[in-house]
């Protein structure tokens, strides 16, 4: 069993693994964190695009599991010296490794690598498709707030059409039975995406009435290198997250960023910091539980109730 | 099989599919010293009868749109492997493209590829002549030399003549000549970075898209530029809706324009890039389109809107396939299937006669390309194709002449096999198996 995408999974999977996440959380609360539970077993993080968060998150959560973790840097490697992706991945598969978490800046290379390996292959974010464990976070959050997921409204906030976050929050949430709504210029928007439990909305006030839960969207200077925005300053008087937007949502609104953040572009300081609505650092630290429960999903057994 | 070289041959009961003459029907082909000759003929060399019951006989099948990769890039062809591929293929005549290293741009490089060919002498290789020079966009190529030299038409195939005023010059110029420019039509901006369709499934899969606009926006400045300078245009691997509007558009006018499609774009839709997911095998330029297109693309194939059927046969080694879906190699290796996926889809789907989708694979090719043949007539050179329009048969590249086994058909199931083809007299495929060493 890998982990690409989160239709992988069943609706009963999903939930069984955010509630035993809710376990994990409850054990690196623990002042000894360590548990035995995957002693003996090996991960590799094989990260072929920068990363910081979600690394460090899938190294800990590794390690906090008691498994052995690798890091691997697809840059100033054997990469680099001229072997293929596909010779990397039978490397990796003659050192006897248990999972294989893997993030690459081109679409489907997960998948691809799962065929090829016998063992567990984990998404850490694959070009502009999917980031499971992001979108499972994501949910986390949501459902430790409110109780369920089921019935909520969900607005997606930015670069839908280059973000993996995005994509693997739609499937996420619109699982779980909440509705998604996807905001931003429309240059930044792809097709596809839309459907009964999806709409599109280019104007932010509209999008964000009455929601009860805002994911702000990373934007990327390039956006406004490569034309598709004039400016980062015009992009946040019309798309930027700000304490005034945030009354147009529902009063308890909950809002959630993947990181890292440009502050006062997508998204104001006083947003980032208010106690009552924002849930970034939650976002973290249930990534970290998250990442654990999937590990221990995939190679610590079926069926466990932590 | 033994076989004398001076023996004539006679194919009794073929079907004899014509589209040079317009004719379609049963009879007997007499073939000796190298053409066709009146069946009623008594020959004074040894006849080796065969009967040619069920199968059909079609003349100089035509493929206008090969890379043969050779000069410089021979890991993924040559003019072996090509010249063997397209014989494979049922075809006797085929035009390559200039994206070679270095590019065909010269009068001795179109000679040194008929050369090649002819040393062969498995296929008729047309070259085509690159339209700028090293195919930079900048200076046009000698294109009444290359044309003296035996050049077919010119083209900078793998890239469009991009510059709105070098394209005016070249059709400008080629309306001095018989042969065509032949645009490879992509608004570079527009698709950059893109992989496959923009649509629903690259939103999905979250891959790059290529719009249908990248195209139809320069075959409309094309048509624009063949009516203002009466050039002869010809449109590569058309695959856009706003392509034949424009198509169209030209030859209500009466322009020299003309259009060819691939059979891939008539065969699959931008679903498959996603089906076995990120194969790579369908990644070709232009992309795969959605089912609404390639139902569109086949109609107007049926009515004669697009002239020709033209493979685009571009093999890749294996390497350059298994990369990341982004970072692999644009192109299918189509010598090999592209006579029976059009049985299948031509004559299955479309329902098109086979006069009529023969035609688009021999004698309207044979007209973009300034080319003259008689069809089955005695004194014409005899190149032909014996096929089995019922056998089915699995794709199977590893089994291919050809040294790209890059094909989205793997496995798939097709209708109509080649049995035997013919070039200059003598066989150059024989039950399935190419004729080697072949001396003209």
């Amino acid at each position: 069993m890998d982990l690409i995408s989160l239709n992988d999974w069943s609706d009963d999977d999903l939930i069984a693994l955010l509630d035993l996440a809710s376990a994990m959380k409850a054990v690196i609360r623990r002042p000894i964190k360590k548990v035995p539970t995957l002693r003996g077993k090996a991960v590799a993080n094989v990260f072929f695009e920068a990363s910081t968060r979600t690394r460090n998150s899938f190294e800990l959560a590794g390690k906090y599991l008691g498994a052995d973790v690798i890091n691997f840097q697809g840059s100033g490697s054997s990469i680099e010296k001229g072997e293929t992706l596909w010779d990397t991945v039978r490397t990796l598969q003659a050192m006897r490794l248990d999972a294989v978490v893997v993030r690459h800046g081109a679409s489907g290379v997960p998948q691809v690598m799962a065929e090829h390996l016998e063992v567990p292959v984990i998404n850490a974010g694959d070009g502009t498709h999917h980031h499971p464990t992001q979108g499972l976070l994501d949910v986390m959050t949501v459902r430790e707030r409110f109780g369920h997921v089921e019935g909520l409204t969900v607005a997606i906030v930015g670069d839908v059409l280059h973000s993996r976050v995005a994509r693997s929050d739609i499937e996420g949430f619109v699982r779980l039975g909440a509705k998604i709504r996807l905001v931003g210029p429309p240059s930044l928007m792809p097709s596809g995406l839309e459907s009964q439990h999806v709409a599109v909305y280019a104007d932010l006030k509209d999008g964000l009435a009455g929601v009860d839960v805002i994911q702000v969207l990373r934007i990327q200077k390039e956006r406004q290198q490569s034309g598709q925005i004039p400016s980062l300053r015009e992009y946040h008087d019309r798309w930027g997250l700000t304490q005034a937007a945030l009354h147009w949502a529902q009063p308890k609104v909950l809002v959630l960023h993947p990181g890292p953040q440009n502050r006062g572009v997508e998204i104001d300081s006083q947003v980032m910091e208010d106690p009552v609505h924002s849930a970034i650092l939650d976002q973290v630290e249930n990534g970290v539980a998250v990442r654990m429960a999937v590990l221990y999903r995939l190679i610590g057994g079926e069926g466990v109730s932590a | 099989m033994s076989q004398d070289a001076t023996d004539w041959i006679r194919l009794e009961g073929v079907r004899v599919i014509d589209p040079f003459r317009g004719q379609d029907q049963e009879g007997d082909v007499l073939v000796g010293d190298g053409t066709f000759q009146e069946p009623t003929l008594s020959p004074r060399s040894r006849v080796r009868t065969m009967s040619g019951r069920g199968l059909w006989l079609v003349p100089r099948l035509t493929d206008m749109h090969v890379h043969f990769r050779a000069p410089g890039q021979e890991w993924k062809e040559d003019f072996q492997s090509g010249s063997m591929a397209a014989a494979h293929g049922g075809f006797s005549v085929v035009a390559t493209m200039a994206n070679t290293d270095p590019v065909v741009d010269s009068v001795s490089l179109i000679q040194w590829q008929k050369a090649e060919a002819q040393a062969l002498g498995l296929v008729e290789v047309v070259p085509i002549g690159a339209v700028t020079k090293g195919l930079g966009g900048e200076e046009l190529a000698e294109l009444w030399t290359m044309e003296q030299g035996g050049a077919g038409g010119f083209s900078d195939d793998g890239r469009p003549v991009a510059s709105s005023a070098l394209m005016r010059a070249a059709l400008s110029y080629s309306s001095t000549m018989r042969h065509p420019i032949i645009q490879h039509a992509e608004d570079l901006e527009l698709s950059h970075l893109g992989v496959m369709h923009e649509g629903d499934v690259s939103g999905r899969l979250g891959l790059t898209g290529i719009p249908l606009e990248a195209e139809s926006a320069m075959v409309w400045r094309d048509v624009q530029l063949a009516a203002l300078t009466n050039g002869r245009l010809h449109i590569a691997h058309i695959s856009s809706l706003g392509a034949l509007e424009a198509l169209a558009w030209a030859k209500s006018r009466g322009l020299k324009v003309t259009a060819e499609v691939a059979p891939h774009h008539l065969f699959f839709t931008d679903a498959r890039v996603d089906s076995p997911a990120y194969d790579t095998a369908t990644k070709v330029n232009p992309p795969l389109r959605p089912d609404n297109v390639r139902q569109a693309l086949l109609a107007a194939l049926k009515t004669g809107l697009i002239d020709a059927v033209a493979s685009d046969h571009a093999p890749h080694h294996a390497d350059e396939k298994d990369r990341p879906y982004a970072q692999a190699a644009f192109g299918i290796s189509g010598l090999e299937t592209s006579l029976a996926a059009m049985i299948t889809i031509g004559l299955g789907e479309a329902e098109m006669t086979p006069l009529a989708l023969f035609e688009r694979m021999t004698r309207a090719p044979h007209r973009i390309l300034g080319m003259d043949y008689g069809g089955v007539v005695a004194g014409a050179r005899a190149d032909f194709a014996l096929i089995d329009p019922k056998a089915r048969w699995r794709v199977e590249p590893a089994g291919w002449y050809s040294k790209g086994k890059n094909s989205p058909w793997m496995g798939t199931e097709l209708t109509g096999r080649v049995i035997s083809t013919m070039y200059g007299g003598h066989w150059t495929l024989q039950e399935g198996e190419v004729v080697r060493c072949v001396q003209l």
